[in-house]
C-alpha cells in the first residue's frame, strides 16, 4: 500500500492583527476593512521557507528512523536561494544520510501538490520506498495590499512511502492552463494580480471542479460539489492566511490530525492548472505518535498589534540600523561545507571513551578528566531537552527586534552552549526555563545575496501541571 | 626546577597617558605622551632600552598588526620589537614579555607598552565579533556587555540574591570607582555620580545599566624594566619587583562541558592561586594591599572579589555594600585610580595602567589618592567573555 505515513506542520508564531494594518492604512486603502478579520500568520525576522520547512518536517520526522528516507522533495515560490539546492540544505539541516536524491518544485503555488504527486508515483514505481516532501512559503506583499490581508506565513511536511501507510493514495488528477491571474517575474519582489472577477470567474470556478470531477470520475466517486459545505474544510483565513504553496498541505495536515479510519480526504493544489489528489485513511492513523502537527502551532500564537514591526521584518520601511549594524558578513563557503553537519545539522560529537556529549566537537574531547584524541562520534543535538542556563537582553547588539536576547543552554544529557534566543520576549526567559533548538536565518547578507543560517533557542513555556 | 618570576625583575620606570575620547591625539602620538613621562621616571636615555613588547588589541580599527607602530612612533634604534595581543589582557601580555626577557638573561632593559585607539570607530562600545571565521558563522548576536551580564543571572540562581539586591550592590561597585576617578586627574571619567542615578540608568544588557559599564577609550600606558642589581647601579633607591606573573587561559572546559555554572571565572581562580604560590602569598584577604582589577562591567569586578580570594564565595555583595573594597574602608582598597570604570579602558594599555597605579602607590606618588604604606599591589586584567576568556593576574611590590 502507498500512501501517506507521517505528517508535521509549522506556522510562525506572530501573528499579524489585520485590524492593525487597517488602523495603519485604512485612511489610504479603506477596502482592507473587508479582509481585517482574524490575524495572518507572520515570519519572525529570522524565518523564511526554508526554516519552516526544517521545522514542520522535524515536527513530521519526530519518532521515526530517518535512515529510510530516499528522497527529499521542497516546494516553494519563496525558495532562499534561485541557484542551490534549496531542498538540500534542507536535507542537510535535518541531517539526513548523503545517499538520497533531492528535488526543488518552485514556481507555482500548485508546486507543492505536484511534488506530492511525483513522490507517491515514484514510490508506487517502486523506486524509492519513502520519501518527505515539505510545502512552505513566506510571500512578500505590498503595504496596504490584500495580498498583504490574505496571505499567511506557514509550512507542512508529509513522508509517503509503503509501509505504515495512514492514509493510502487512491489516484491523482491534474491538468495544466498558463491561466495567469497572477505572476512574479525573476527580478521582482512582489506578485503582479489581475482582476480579481476574472479570476474568480473564469478561473478559480472552472478549473479547480474540472479538475476535482477529472478526479473522481477517474476513482469512481461522487462528491456532490458546492452543495455540500459541512464537507469543505476551513481555508484557515482567520487563523493563518493562504500559505501559498505550503495551503493544501497545511489544511490536509489539520485534517489528518483528526482524521479516522475509512475517511475518505481529497486535496487539491490550484496554480496555472491545478493538482487533486485523493486518500483514505487507514487503521495506522491511531498508532502514529502524537506531534505538534497545525493545530499545536496555532496554539502557540502571540498577536502582533506593532503594524510597524511587520513593515520592518519584510523591509517595506528602512529602519536606522545604526554604525554597529555595518559588518561584514561574508560567508566562507569552504567552512560552510567543511563543518556542515555542526552549522545546518546542529550535530556535535559524543566521546566514545567517556561519553560526553559536546558541540561543536573538536578532534580532543572537552572533559578534563578525559581528553582523548580523535574519539569523537556524531551526535544530534537537534532533539535533545535542553535549559538556560545563563541569558541576558542586549539592548547594545544591532538587532531587527531588539533586545538581542541570548545565553548558554545545557542540554540535559550534556553539552552545553552559548546561542541566540528566538521567539521570546525578556520576560520569558529565566535560569532553567525549557528551550527547544530551532533552526533559524542568522543574517542576510545585502552585498552577496547570501543567507547564513545556524540554530536558536525557543525557550518553551513551563509545562502545566 | 622553576624558580618563578618574583624578585628578579625591577620597574624603574612608568608612564600613562590621559586617558578618554582623544579627539586630539592618534594612537602614535598617545605612545609618544606615556613613553616621555616613562622614560624620564626611569633615568635612562631611550638607546639604552634593548628590545621592547608592544601591546595592541583590535587592529582592525586601531594601528594594524604587526610591532611597526611602536617602533616608528618612537623612532626605537632597529631594536627588537614584539607585538602581542591577548584581547582585553593584552597589556599585561607586554609587560610578561618584557619581565621575562630581562629575567632570562637575554637583555637588561626592556621596554613595555600598550596602546589602544579605539574612538575612531564612530560608535559607542567595541567592534562586534572577532572569534574568528567559523565562530561568526556559530556564535550568537553577542556584545561585551551582553556576554557579562549573564554572570548575574547565574550568580543570583546560586547564591540567592534578588535581582535588586544584586543591583544594589553592582551600584555601590560603580559609585566607588567615579568617587575615585574624580580625584585622578588622568582618569577619562572624572564625576562623582549618585547611587540613584547608576541603578535608575538605561538599560544596556539586563541587568547592567549605562553606569555598570566602563568607559571605552584611548590611552597608552608603558614600563620599563631591568634586573634589581643594574636599577641599583642607576641610582634607582626605593626599588619595586616584580612578585608574580599567572595568566590562565580558557580551553573550551566553561563553554561546552556541564560543569561550571556561569556565575565566577574559572581563569581568575587558577590565576590568583598561581600567582599567591609564585609570590608566596598565604591570606590575599590580609597581605594584598590594593588592587586594579578589570571592571569591564560591575558584575566583573563582583565576582572577581571572590576568585581573587578576597572575598569568599557568595560574600562578595557584603563586603562591597560595607565598603571593604572603598578607598578609605578599611579594607584592600579596589580601583583606586578609578578602575576600567573611570579610567577608562584603551584595550592594550589597560594591563600596564593596572600596573602604573599599583606603581604610583607603592612609591607614595598617588596625591589624593594614596594609600598608606602599600607593601603589595595586585592586577587583575582580562580578556574575552566569562566562558571564554584570558586572564592574568600580577602582584608587584616593595623589594626587600
Amino acid at each position: 500500500m502507498v500512501g501517506i505515513v507521517s505528517y508535521g506542520g509549522y506556522i510562525p508564531r506572530l501573528r499579524l492583527n489585520r485590524m492593525a494594518v487597517l488602523k495603519s492604512m485604512g485612511w489610504f486603502a479603506p477596502n482592507l476593512a473587508g479582509s481585517a478579520q482574524g490575524e495572518r500568520s507572520m515570519c519572525n525576522w529570522d524565518e523564511d521557507s526554508l526554516t519552516m520547512a526544517v521545522a514542520a518536517s522535524q515536527d513530521c520526522l519526530a519518532g521515526l528512523d530517518k535512515s529510510k528516507i530516499d528522497a527529499v522533495y521542497l516546494a516553494s515560490t519563496t525558495m532562499p536561494f534561485s541557484d542551490r539546492d534549496n531542498a538540500g540544505i534542507l536535507k542537510a539541516a535535518l541531517n539526513l544520510k548523503d545517499d538520497l536524491s533531492t528535488g526543488d518544485f518552485a514556481t507555482s503555488l500548485k508546486s507543492g501538490t505536484s511534488a506530492m504527486i511525483a513522490a507517491l508515483d515514484s514510490v508506487k514505481g517502486g523506486n524509492k520506498k519513502q520519501i518527505l516532501i515539505s510545502a512552505s512559503d513566506n510571500r512578500r506583499s505590498k503595504s496596504a495590499s490584500v495580498q498583504e490581508m490574505w496571505f499567511g506565513d506557514g509550512a507542512s511536511s508529509l513522508l509517503v512511502g509503503d509501509d505504515n501507510v495512514i492514509a493510502e493514495f487512491l489516484d491523482s488528477y491534474s491538468e495544466s492552463h498558463d491561466f495567469v491571474d497572477h505572476y512574479r517575474g525573476q527580478n521582482t519582489k512582489f506578485d503582479y494580480n489581475w482582476e480579481e472577477r476574472w479570476i474568480r470567474d473564469e478561473g478559480y470556478s472552472k478549473i479547480y471542479p474540472h479538475v476535482i470531477q477529472g478526479l473522481l470520475d477517474k476513482t469512481d466517486m461522487s462528491m456532490d460539489l458546492g452543495v455540500n459545505p459541512d464537507q469543505v474544510v476551513s481555508n484557515m483565513h482567520e487563523e493563518t492566511g493562504e500559505c501559498g504553496t505550503a495551503h493544501p498541505f497545511v489544511m490536509l495536515t489539520r485534517e489528518l490530525e483528526k482524521a479516522q479510519p475509512g475517511d475518505k480526504l481529497l486535496v487539491a493544489g490550484y496554480g496555472q492548472g491545478a493538482d487533486a489528489l485523493l486518500f483514505e485513511v487507514t487503521e495506522n492513523i491511531k498508532n502514529l505518535p502524537g506531534r505538534n502537527g497545525i493545530s499545536g502551532n496555532l496554539a502557540r500564537k502571540k498577536v502582533e498589534d506593532t503594524y510597524t514591526k511587520w513593515l520592518q521584518f519584510n523591509e517595506l520601511i528602512e529602519t536606522e540600523m545604526g554604525a554597529r549594524a555595518e559588518v561584514s558578513n561574508r560567508t566562507s563557503v569552504s567552512i560552510l561545507w567543511r563543518y556542515r553537519k555542526l552549522i545546518l545539522g546542529f550535530v556535535g560529537g559524543r566521546c566514545k571513551e567517556c561519553g560526553t556529549p559536546q558541540i561543536p566537537s573538536e578532534r580532543i574531547c572537552v572533559n578534563p578528566s578525559c581528553g582523548a584524541i580523535d574519539s569523537q562520534e556524531d551526535y544530534e543535538f537537534a532533539d535533545k531537552p535542553a535549559k538556560i542556563l545563563t541569558f541576558t537582553a542586549d539592548n547594545l547588539a544591532a538587532s531587527l527586534a531588539p533586545p538581542a536576547i541570548y545565553g548558554m543552554i545545557q542540554f540535559d544529557d550534556g553539552g552545553r552552549m552559548m546561542m541566540d534566543f528566538t521567539d521570546c520576549m525578556p520576560d520569558d526567559v529565566e535560569v532553567g526555563v525549557p528551550i527547544k533548538p530551532s533552526f533559524r536565518k542568522k543574517y542576510y547578507d545585502q552585498d552577496r545575496g547570501f543567507t547564513g543560517y545556524f540554530w536558536k533557542a525557543v525557550p518553551q513555556p513551563a509545562p502545566e501541571q | 626546577m622553576a624558580t618563578g618570576i618574583k624578585d628578579k625583575v625591577a620597574i624603574i620606570g612608568m608612564g600613562c597617558s590621559k586617558f578618554g575620547e582623544r579627539w586630539d591625539m592618534g594612537a602614535e602620538e598617545l605612545i609618544v605622551e606615556a613613553f616621555v613621562e616613562c622614560l624620564e621616571d626611569a633615568k635612562i636615555e631611550k638607546n639604552d632600552i634593548q628590545a621592547a613588547w608592544f601591546g595592541s588589541c583590535i587592529a582592525e580599527v586601531n594601528v594594524g598588526s604587526t610591532a611597526m607602530p611602536l617602533a616608528r612612533s618612537l623612532r626605537l634604534p632597529h631594536i627588537p620589537v614584539t607585538r602581542v595581543e591577548n584581547a582585553c589582557a593584552t597589556g599585561t601580555e607586554a609587560f610578561r614579555g618584557a619581565c621575562y626577557a630581562v629575567a632570562s638573561g637575554a637583555y637588561d632593559i626592556v621596554l613595555a607598552q600598550g596602546q589602544e585607539k579605539l574612538k575612531d570607530t564612530g560608535y559607542g562600545g567595541l567592534p562586534a565579533g572577532g572569534g574568528g571565521t567559523k565562530a561568526d558563522m556559530i556564535s550568537p548576536n553577542t556584545t561585551a556587555p551582553g556576554n557579562f551580564a549573564q554572570l548575574a543571572s547565574a550568580y543570583r540562581a546560586r547564591y540567592g540574591y534578588s535581582r535588586d539586591e544584586l543591583k544594589l550592590a553592582l551600584a555601590n561597585i560603580s559609585w566607588k570607582s567615579h568617587q575615585n576617578g574624580a580625584i585622578n586627574p588622568k582618569a577619562h571619567l572624572r564625576k562623582p555620580i549618585a547611587i540613584e542615578t547608576i541603578l535608575n540608568a538605561p538599560m544596556i544588557a539586563d541587568p547592567l545599566g549605562l553606569f555598570d559599564c566602563c568607559g571605552v577609550s584611548d590611552g597608552s600606558a608603558c614600563a620599563i624594566v631591568t634586573t634589581p642589581e643594574i636599577a641599583k647601579d642607576l641610582g634607582h633607591k626605593k626599588l619595586l619587583t616584580v612578585k608574580a606573573l599567572a595568566i590562565a587561559v580558557s580551553n573550551g572546559y566553561e563553554s561546552a562541558f556541564n560543569e561550571w555554572k556561569g556565575d565566577h571565572f574559572v581563569t581568575a581562580d587558577k590565576a590568583a592561586d598561581m600567582a599567591y604560590a609564585e609570590a608566596g602569598i598565604k591570606n590575599p584577604r590580609e597581605e594584598i594591599s590594593m588592587m586594579e582589577v578589570h571592571d569591564c562591567f560591575s558584575i566583573t569586578e563582583l565576582v572577581t572579589m571572590e576568585d581573587l580570594k578576597i572575598s569568599a564565595r557568595g560574600e562578595a555583595v557584603k563586603d562591597i555594600n560595607d565598603g571593604f573594597y572603598n578607598l578609605d574602608g578599611g579594607g584592600v582598597p579596589c580601583q583606586p585610580d578609578g578602575g576600567l570604570k573611570c579610567f577608562g579602558h584603551p584595550i592594550g594599555a589597560s594591563g600596564l595602567r593596572m600596573l602604573y597605579e599599583m606603581y604610583l602607590q607603592l612609591h607614595g606618588r598617588a596625591g589624593e589618592r594614596q594609600i598608606e604604606n602599600p607593601i603589595y599591589g595586585l592586577t587583575h586584567n582580562l580578556g574575552g567573555s566569562p566562558r571564554d576568556n584570558v586572564c592574568s593576574v600580577a602582584i608587584i611590590g616593595q623589594y626587600r
